[in-house]
């Protein structure tokens, strides 16, 4: 290991506000987003890629915080759960979610709520198929994913025209 | 900057392995150099048959590409490796230089002709696939040397392919995978290439296999014999995801689905072909 780290500073955009911080290398995107902007929406799951609970949109694709490193998000544009809501109302995704009990203990829900959105800013139509692959990489322990399956159908719906 | 560093240098693509790898302490790179903000490594490019992808392109760059919808063999692979998240960040040169035994972008170029073009201070060297993997996460490359570009020649009229991977959900790698490329003349197969994922410490080519049905007429006894030709070339390892017994029978099994599609394919017909899930 090298005898020193030097912090490296990061400029990046999360739900539309400027931050700049000077961190770690070895931060993970997450952990920035966490501790550093107390943006605690965004959780760890599983911390080995697998679980999806960490997803958060950079620059429009989801992606797992867990998984890249802070410094990376340099001038990038992240959306996480936090910027969902508009002005107090809930994101017609978020609404779905609890209207169709698309969650139990809620824990996964943020990191699926945003591969939803990535799959419905790019398809406002999905089939069963294209719903079950955009989530493909967020387990769920609690719903059994027909609520959640359900509610993206919702969202879609609801977002159409919007 | 990698010769600069030292041995404990190491590049960072698009980080899907290495960083989980890092998690776990299998690797320890003291410094990492990444190579994301390096401008124009993600690309792909057309011309005298063949597609140039830059080592950064993103699997799901690739999957809604036209070299995928032109070759569906890329589009069977782009589209199925771990899930949206890995593959929005994953990309096909760092896949490759990782040569992970159970990688699908390097058992899916086996199939086909592939080249890479590896950079270092002395230059560039174009390396065909076959020969850049040496052993399970061992590449020709030197250290200070990095994958700039993967060069897949399209396969001529009258090719199909499918590459198919066995898997007991998106996240994790696959049990067992087959890639097949086969050149149909009417009933009569060619040209074949077969190659088998996962059980072994780099993908396997299983030329006994090709050689079977090659310049043969597919009926059920000549397809039997690449499959069982299949089975003895796969060299797998008892693990979590499976027994070796296990692995040899399904990736024979693989094989025979992967050629039956791709005699679809060389026909002309769509066939869609997702990873395919215990």
């Amino acid at each position: 290991m090298p005898d020193s780290i030097e912090n490296i500073s990061v400029r990046l955009k999360v739900n539309g506000k400027s931050y700049s911080r000077t961190i770690e290398p070895r931060k993970l995107l997450v952990e920035l987003l966490r501790e550093d902007l107390d943006l605690t929406g965004t959780h760890v799951g599983c911390d080995t890629t697998y679980c999806g609970a960490c997803t958060v949109l950079m620059n429009g694709a989801a992606v797992k915080s867990c998984t890249m490193f802070g410094v990376q998000a340099d001038g990038a544009d992240i959306l996480t759960v936090e910027g969902l809501e508009k002005n107090g109302e809930l994101h017609p995704i978020q609404k779905a979610f609890g209207d169709c009990f698309g969650l139990q203990c809620g824990y996964c829900t943020p990191g699926l709520m945003l591969s939803a959105l990535q799959l419905l800013s790019c398809n406002q139509q999905p089939d069963d198929k294209e719903m079950r692959k955009a989530i493909a990489g967020n387990t769920c322990r609690c719903t059994g994913y027909q609520n959640i399956l359900k509610a993206i159908q919702m969202a879609a719906n609801n977002m159409k025209g919007a | 900057m990698l010769a600069q560093l030292g041995d404990d240098a190491k590049l960072l693509a698009g980080g899907q392995s290495l960083i989980p790898l890092m998690k776990l302490r299998f690797a320890n790179p003291a410094h990492l150099v990444d190579l994301n903000f390096i401008f124009g490594t993600s690309y792909i490019k057309e011309g005298d048959g063949t597609f140039r992808f830059g080592a950064l392109t993103r699997h799901a760059e690739i999957e809604a590409s036209a070299a995928a919808a032109k070759i569906p063999i890329l589009h069977d692979c782009a589209a199925g490796i771990a899930d949206v998240q890995v593959r929005n960040r994953g990309t096909i040169g760092g896949s490759l230089a990782e040569a992970d035994p159970s990688g699908d972008w390097a058992t899916v170029l086996f199939t086909l002709s592939a080249d890479v073009r590896c950079l270092g201070p002395n230059g560039e060297r174009t390396v065909y696939l076959n020969d850049f993997i040496k052993d399970a996460y061992t590449t020709v490359l030197a250290h200070d040397e990095l994958v700039s570009e993967v060069a897949v020649k399209v396969p001529s009229k009258g090719s199909g392919g499918a590459y198919l991977a066995f898997k007991r959900c998106a996240p994790v790698y696959p049990t067992a995978s087959a890639a097949v490329q086969l050149t149909m003349d009417g009933d009569i197969c060619r040209d074949a290439a077969i190659a088998l994922g996962c059980v072994g410490l780099t993908p396997i080519r299983a030329k006994d296999a090709e050689a079977t049905i090659r310049g043969q007429a597919l009926t059920e006894k000549t397809v039997a014999g690449a499959m069982e030709a299949a089975r003895a070339a796969a060299d797998p390892q008892t693990d979590i995801r499976g027994s070796a017994d296990y692995k040899r029978t399904l990736v024979g099994a693989l094989v025979k689905r992967a050629i039956e599609i791709a005699v679809r394919r060389a026909r002309g017909e769509q066939v869609e072909v997702g990873h395919l899930y215990a």
